[in-house]
């Protein structure tokens, strides 16, 4: 049998023959200059590869080597705080072997450096009988995050030998005598600190769960209106220049899970500098402690090649799913898909497969849907009844903001959450620019029980009532537009007016503000109780005959709720009770100077407007 | 020397099929002897065993399939560069037209360019004064930015780009701690230096000479490059006429320390002529018939911009694209905002107005100001005033389409200020002399006398100190 050779070589793609032995998925070493590639058609004795990297210079004739493995990320202490490109390398690593700023080709860096020590305290003792996800023992890998080094799916047994001490991730730190039960072709495997996963399959995990927790995100638009749930899966999509990109930033900064990754997919190289820039200086508000020592960051950006594009998410989530087996609460940010979503479009457009709709493959919904279906809440393998979830948020960058595009509607049937982003709010600097009107949670049900018991009973109806008001505003909007505000009746006009609160002293948000950029639960409940407060008992009071309304509108107490948003958290909850005490004041005063004075002051303006 | 053959099978539109090749690999350049003995330069789009799908950069007139010699380089398309490049003209295909002699090169550098590592940039943050307000106030243009115009036919895009690349400078330090704008003479930033770089694709020769007579009024010509390839040079060029300019721009900022300026214009003819190519080599249609790897193309010219560690230079580039129909979800403009930090967008309706620049700033934005406006860079009431305008405009605009239908009358005193705001807003902030340079400290004054039309409490995204410190000033003025 011939040596695998090129024989035709456009773009990314690859076609080589004398590739009998090849299996799908296989990764291998394409030309002299040893390129990264994964198969992904066989015909015979011909297979198309995808190659990773940049394949100008590569002509037919040069050979090709199959690995035997499947294309796999390395998992172990050393993740959190790299920055990856797509393929697992370490874009630090590129730069100091490329010795230049540009990505050169052939680069080959392993995903986890193989020489640092690391502290690693066994917990398990000789002779314990493990099953997989049984913890064997703890390093701690940054201040924040303790890595549990796990026994691999699909083995069991008794642990034969186990040390404590320093380690490479590469020197065994166990050894399991497997049970005869499972047939294994070693009687004894060794635990390394290192273990291998291959993207394209899910890790598996135990019981899923439904997902019944918030995952609280600082952000009030979405903790209150529109909450996504520890476990969940969301949609962002929104035209370009509506805030995307700001708003995965501000939840990869704030949300409460342990551990965030962080995908750049198809995106602007300076956006991931800028995070790069900041996240070591940015302190995670649950802890203190810097943001990157709970983050992978891994960037593929527009102009890098297009295959590791389509395989940067995968990356991404098996990491992911590593630290979600661990127990941890872990949220993956991925900015964005239409460009995964283009990269296999424009893969399945070399291989001339029939298109779908506009040009994607036909397999295009089900393959979003399986990403996003690793989003979950699980019970993670092991006995020891470790919960753990992972969360995935999704940026979609829909063509012209039409959100009928084939890769909105595909997410949108898997994700539970939709988070409309609007280029008009944008113009009229309403940040965060979510639509309140079209965006929608499913998760709102399931998390009831958790926002009465740990926040306040009354959350979820006032949610209810803040999200009526904000309906019945866009309704009374249209009126006024037609005939002018006259024609409102008092509560019409008080329900304008409460709107425009819940939407300027509520629902905006200033993540440039050190207070205002993260608001916690139960401040935010705080702050709509007040606003809801305030209308409550201006109801009362606007009632009376000829009342006049400008009043209400004119009532101090509507000073601090403007500024309710820059409350320190420590302490607010007497700031909250003494707004409220003035707002019931206040609106008793309107009440008691009752009516007769409205109407001597609206006949003395009358002749000047006139 | 490598062979030539002369096995030629097919020529349709700017494609060859080449038959019986040997050693040929992908995006090799090759050049093309025609029978008349004329040389034509072509790129292998596709390497196959014994065969190569070649793409002609230059016009396929008079190429016969008998004949037609086709060589194989053995090299991808380069370009000759040095410091001497400064000041000269070329074509699209990066030969020299200004009669002046060929360049000595220093080093020959592939004009496909690497990606940059996204680990080795470093993070635009330095403000540049372009001397239009709506760009230096809202849309703050940052050193390493690209910033795209969206125009349309018969806008005034060139007359824009061509007043950045004239009074385009970064502030003084005394500037910036004392808010008070340089005399003049004074504004050179010492030990800096600065380069324009010009790619015209398909423009006419009317728009490619009035470039080079604005550089050449403010003698900026002599630090310029400029590669033109107008409306009737062939199509196919523009498909390299990008990469040339991004590769000498790339060499001047990150090896001669240059800052410089690369105005891409204009970008929809380049898309056409990829659109040409693609039809030609019947592939799958994207959207609109443009291909599917319109974006990444697009995205390895302008992901060309920006700042690198550790290097002093910095290439900022400001591409032009006129959107058909004024459309902004057209494909080219749509997945150019998705890759550009931002965009600035001319309207039509301001343009009728008579208003120069129309520069709209509702959908005009520029992703990079945030860190580029403000204490230590521009002033401290910069990203306010920025906030506060926008925000004001649009709200004027809203109340004046509202009058449009109930009539002045009808609108409260609040709503009737912001009427005479957005009025005098377009009148006396966006419009500009063509000529105009406005300092930010000018562009910011302006800005406060405007905003002293609004009544005080709806001032609320400036800070009570700005407006007593800065509002006040104009007052007693």
């Amino acid at each position: 049998m011939s040596n695998p050779t090129i024989i035709k070589v456009a773009g990314p793609l690859v076609v080589a023959k004398g590739m009998r032995q090849a299996k799908m998925y296989e990764v291998c070493r394409v030309s002299k200059d040893n390129l990264i590639g994964e198969v992904i058609e066989l015909h015979g004795d011909t297979a198309s590869i995808q190659v990773y990297e940049e394949t100008s210079g590569v002509g037919p004739g040069e050979p090709v080597e199959l690995t035997g493995t499947t294309l796999s990320v390395d998992l172990g202490p050393g993740l959190l705080e790299t920055f990856y490109d797509g393929i697992q390398r370490p874009l630090k690593l590129i730069e100091q072997e490329a010795k230049s700023p540009y990505i050169t080709r052939g680069i080959n860096v392993p995903g986890l450096d193989r020489k640092r020590k690391w502290d690693f305290k066994a917990t398990a003792k000789v002779g314990d009988t493990v099953g997989e996800g049984d913890v064997l023992g703890t390093v701690q890998e940054t201040t924040l995050i303790e890595h549990r080094v796990m026994v691999p799916p699909g083995l069991k047994g008794t642990v034969k030998e186990i040390k404590s001490g320093n380690f490479n991730i590469e020197e065994v730190v166990a050894v399991i005598k497997s049970d005869p039960e499972v047939r294994s072709p070693n009687p004894e495997v060794l635990i390394t600190m290192l273990q291998k996963w291959p993207i394209r399959i899910p890790r598996p995990t135990g019981k899923k769960l439904m997902p019944s927790e918030p995952l609280a995100t600082g952000m009030r638009v979405l903790d209150m209106l529109f909450p996504i749930a520890r476990g969940g899966a969301a949609a962002i999509p929104g035209p370009f220049g509506a805030g995307k990109t700001v708003t995965q930033q501000s939840l990869a900064k704030f949300c409460a899970a342990q551990v965030i990754v962080y995908i750049g997919c198809g995106e602007r190289g300076n956006e991931m500098t800028e995070v790069l820039k900041e996240f070591p200086e940015l302190e995670d508000p649950n802890t203190g402690e810097p943001l990157m020592k709970r983050t992978v960051l891994i960037a593929n950006t527009s102009n890098m090649p297009v295959a590791a594009r389509e395989a940067s998410v995968y990356t991404g989530i098996t990491i992911a799913e590593y630290y979600r087996d661990m127990g941890y609460d872990v949220a993956l940010m991925a900015d964005s898909t239409s460009r995964w979503a283009e990269a296999m479009r424009e893969m399945s457009g070399r291989l001339e497969e029939m298109p779908g709709e506009e040009g994607y493959p036909a397999y295009l919904g089900s393959r979003t849907a399986g990403f996003y279906e690793r989003a979950g809440a699980a019970e993670c393998l092991g006995s020891d009844d470790r919960k753990g979830s992972l969360s995935v948020i999704g940026a979609v960058s829909p063509p012209g903001g039409d959100f009928s595009e084939p890769v909105t509607q595909n997410t949108l049937r898997v994700t539970k959450v939709f988070w409309a982003l609007d280029a008009k709010l944008t113009y009229k600097r309403h940040f965060p620019s979510i639509n309140w009107l079209q965006s929608y949670s499913l998760y709102t049900n399931m998390l009831g029980g958790y926002y009465s018991k740990e926040v306040a009973e009354d959350f979820s109806s006032n949610r209810v009532r803040a999200s009526e008001i904000l309906q019945e505003e866009s309704k009374l909007e249209e009126i006024v537009r037609l005939v002018g505000t006259d024609s409102l009746s008092p509560k019409e006009q008080l329900t304008m007016e409460v709107a425009k609160m819940i939407r300027e002293d509520f629902l905006f948000q200033n993540a440039f503000d050190r207070i205002d950029a993260y608001t916690s639960l139960k401040k935010q409940y705080r702050m709509m109780r007040a606003i809801l407060t305030f209308m409550d008992s201006a109801l009362n009071v606007i009632e009376q005959e000829d009342f006049d309304f400008s009043k209400v509108q004119k009532l101090p107490v509507k000073e601090d709720i403007v500024k309710m948003s820059f409350l320190p958290e420590e302490g607010m909850e007497a700031k909250f009770d003494e707004i409220e005490d003035k707002i019931h004041s206040q609106m008793n005063g309107l009440k008691e100077s009752g009516s007769g004075v409205s109407k001597a002051a609206e006949k003395v303006e009358a002749p000047a407007t006139a | 020397m490598s062979t030539a053959y002369k096995t030629v099978t097919d020529i349709a539109g700017p494609l060859m099929i080449v038959e019986g090749v040997e050693g040929v690999s992908y995006d090799e350049l090759c050049e093309i002897e025609l029978t008349n003995g004329k040389k034509r330069l072509g790129k292998v789009l596709e390497a196959r065993e014994g065969m190569a799908v070649v793409q002609m950069f230059e016009d396929a007139q008079g190429a016969t399939t008998e004949g037609t010699k086709v060589r194989f380089l053995n090299r991808a398309f380069e370009i000759g560069v040095s410091e001497d490049i400064l000041g000269r003209v070329f074509s699209g295909s990066g030969r020299p037209i200004d009669g002046g002699p060929n360049i000595v090169p220093e080093k020959k550098l592939d004009i496909n360019g690497a990606p940059i590592n996204p680990y080795s940039r470093e993070y635009p943050d330095d403000f540049i004064q372009t001397g239009i307000s709506t760009i230096d106030t809202l849309n703050t243009l940052v050193r390493g930015q690209k910033l795209p115009i969206f125009s349309g036919a018969g806008l005034p895009h060139n007359q824009i780009a061509a007043q950045i690349a004239r009074q385009a400078r970064v502030l003084t330090d005394e500037e910036i701690a004392t808010g008070v704008e340089a005399k003049e003479g004074k504004t050179e930033k010492a030990d800096e230096k600065f380069a324009v770089v010009f790619a015209a694709m398909g423009v006419t020769f009317a728009e490619a000479q009035y470039f080079q007579q604005e550089l050449e009024k403010t003698g900026a010509l002599s630090r310029a490059v400029m590669f033109i390839n107008t409306a009737d040079n062939p199509v196919v060029e523009r498909i390299a006429t990008p990469r040339l300019a991004l590769t000498v721009a790339e060499y001047l900022a990150y090896e001669k320390d240059y800052h410089v300026t690369v105005i891409l214009t204009d970008m929809t003819n380049y898309c056409e002529a990829l659109r040409e190519v693609s039809a030609a080599r019947k592939e799958v249609p994207g959207r609109r018939g443009y291909p599917g790897y319109l974006y990444t193309d697009l995205a390895t010219l302008y992901e060309r911009a920006g700042r690198i560690r550790g290097r002093n230079g910095s290439i900022t580039q400001i591409p032009i694209l006129s959107m058909p129909e004024d459309d902004v979800t057209h494909p080219i403009p749509d997945l150019t905002g998705y890759i550009t930090e931002g965009q600035i967008l001319l309207d039509r309706g301001l343009h009728q107005k008579g208003i120069f620049p129309p520069i709209i700033p509702m959908g005009s934005l520029s992703r990079l100001k945030p860190k580029a406006q403000g204490k230590g860079k521009t002033r401290e009431d910069h990203s306010n005033m920025d906030a506060q305008l926008t925000a004001a405009y649009a709200r004027g605009v809203e109340v004046r389409e509202l009058a449009v239908i109930l009539g002045e009358s009808s609108l409260n005193d609040t709503d009737k200020a912001f009427l005479k705001f957005s009025e005098r807003f377009e009148k006396e902030f966006i419009q500009q002399g063509e000529t105009e340079n406005r300092s930010i400290f000018k562009s910011l004054e302006i800005g406060w006398n405007l905003l002293t039309e609004l009544p005080r409490e709806e001032l609320k995204r400036v800070k009570d100190e700005y407006v007593d410190k800065y509002m006040k000033k104009i007052d007693n003025g």
